[in-house]
């Protein structure tokens, strides 16, 4: 039940240094463990596996969001601890559940088996896409989902490969926002 | 949708990330909040004008250093406190100890004055400008480090809050020091420090509305 910190660490010092198969291996790691931690707190209030999986996904992205405030200096298990426990009691107010119910308990609990790889969200982020601003939604579609490179990305939607860059950052960051209203209950 | 695709989607193309990136925004708009709280003084208040006496510039140069002390403090804690889980291991009680030293340097020119200076000492000859003008002139450093600490997720939001009105209290008592014609130690303590603390309870009640993310 231990969680593997000098792995994990290595996996986002080398994401935060741009490799993708790292990112890749790290965030999938973490949203195992994300939902087995989500799973348990809901559980005892009474929430499903569903929600569960839109706290996992809010998680994720928030952990790919704010890469830039982890400190290389602080071990990496607090740092996503503290994200996935804000995206909860975030979520729980969002969703008018008193805090009071949930005990919350310190860092290393976020390390528990992950059991149901396979579990959907409640939104589709493909459809959530779509009302995002035309170069967001363009930049994102390219470089993110076709795998284009930014400057193939830039001469597809027409704009220049600084301005792809930020549509990218700009849109994640709206789908975010979009995907956070959209798990209201 | 799966998690592994928005796994996917977030991992395809990578870009690398500038990891200094949180401290030096911080730094940068403590830096423009500065000149923002130094114009706003030197513009709406001016400088004092017997700046050229040694008595005066030796006040100006002591409550230079006490906002100097709260304003590096209150960087150093920020930029931790801006960071998710920057909150833990990070005891911040350090940054009574600009206070503590005024409050102490106050009672011990007090003790040295006879009773009949206290009040004189103490209420100055504009505390009420100073009451107002500190809050005033932090309100612009104020609102640009929340803006840099939200975009940092903070997850404590109170104490981000708290930390972003001190540095900015400090800010701008750096800037109206520039103006303020009382010298007196009493007088900075109980008007420069109690300002400084009321930025700082400001941020503190503001925080959790304003650094949500």
């Amino acid at each position: 039940m231990t969680i593997d910190e000098t792995g994990l660490k290595s996996l986002m010092l080398a994401g935060l240094d741009g490799d993708a198969a790292s990112h890749r291996a790290l965030l999938g790691q973490l949203s195992g463990r994300l939902r087995a931690y989500y799973r348990g707190k809901l559980a005892r209030i009474g929430r499903g596996a569903v929600e569960a999986e839109d706290l996992v996904q809010e998680a994720i992205l928030a952990i790919h969001l704010k890469r830039h405030t982890y400190d290389p200096a602080e071990p990496l298990t607090p740092w996503v601890h503290a994200i996935a426990r804000y995206k909860l009691i975030d979520f729980l107010r969002r969703t008018r559940t008193s805090v009071a119910d949930v005990p919350i308990d310190e860092a290393d609990n976020i390390a528990a088996h992950d059991d149901n790889v396979d579990a959907e969200s409640t939104f589709d982020v493909r459809r959530l896409m779509e009302r995002l601003p035309k170069n967001m939604r363009c930049s994102i579609e390219a470089v993110k989902l076709d795998g284009l490179s930014i400057a193939e990305a830039a001469k597809r939607c027409g704009i220049s490969e600084p301005g792809v860059k930020m549509s990218i950052h700009r849109g994640l960051k709206t789908l975010a926002a979009m995907i956070a209203r959209e798990t209201q209950a | 949708m799966k998690t592994d695709e928005l796994v996917t989607l977030l991992s395809t193309n990578l870009e690398p990330v500038d990891r200094r990136s949180i401290a030096r925004t911080i730094y940068f708009a403590l830096g423009a909040g500065s000149i923002v709280a130094l114009g706003l003084s030197l513009v709406g208040l001016g400088v004092r004008a017997d700046l050229t006496t040694a008595h005066a510039f030796m006040f100006l140069v002591m409550k230079l250093a006490f906002a100097f002390g709260i304003v590096g403090l209150a960087l150093v804690y920020l930029t931790k406190l801006a960071r998710p889980g920057g909150e833990r291991k990070t005891p911040s009680f350090l940054v009574i100890m600009p206070f503590l030293v005024i409050v102490v340097l106050a009672a011990i020119s007090l003790a040295l004055a006879p009773s009949s200076h206290w009040e004189k000492m103490i209420v100055g000859d504009q505390w009420l400008e100073c009451l107002i003008s500190i809050p005033i002139i932090a309100i612009v450093p104020f609102a640009i480090s929340m803006w840099v600490v939200r975009r940092a997720a903070p997850t404590d939001l109170a104490r981000a809050g708290a930390f972003a009105g001190l540095a900015a209290g400090g800010v701008s008592a750096m800037a109206y020091a520039l103006h303020c014609t009382d010298d007196s130690l009493p007088f900075i303590a109980v008007w420069y420090g109690g300002t400084i603390v009321l930025c700082t309870l400001a941020g503190a009640a503001l925080g959790p509305r304003l650094l949500r993310w």
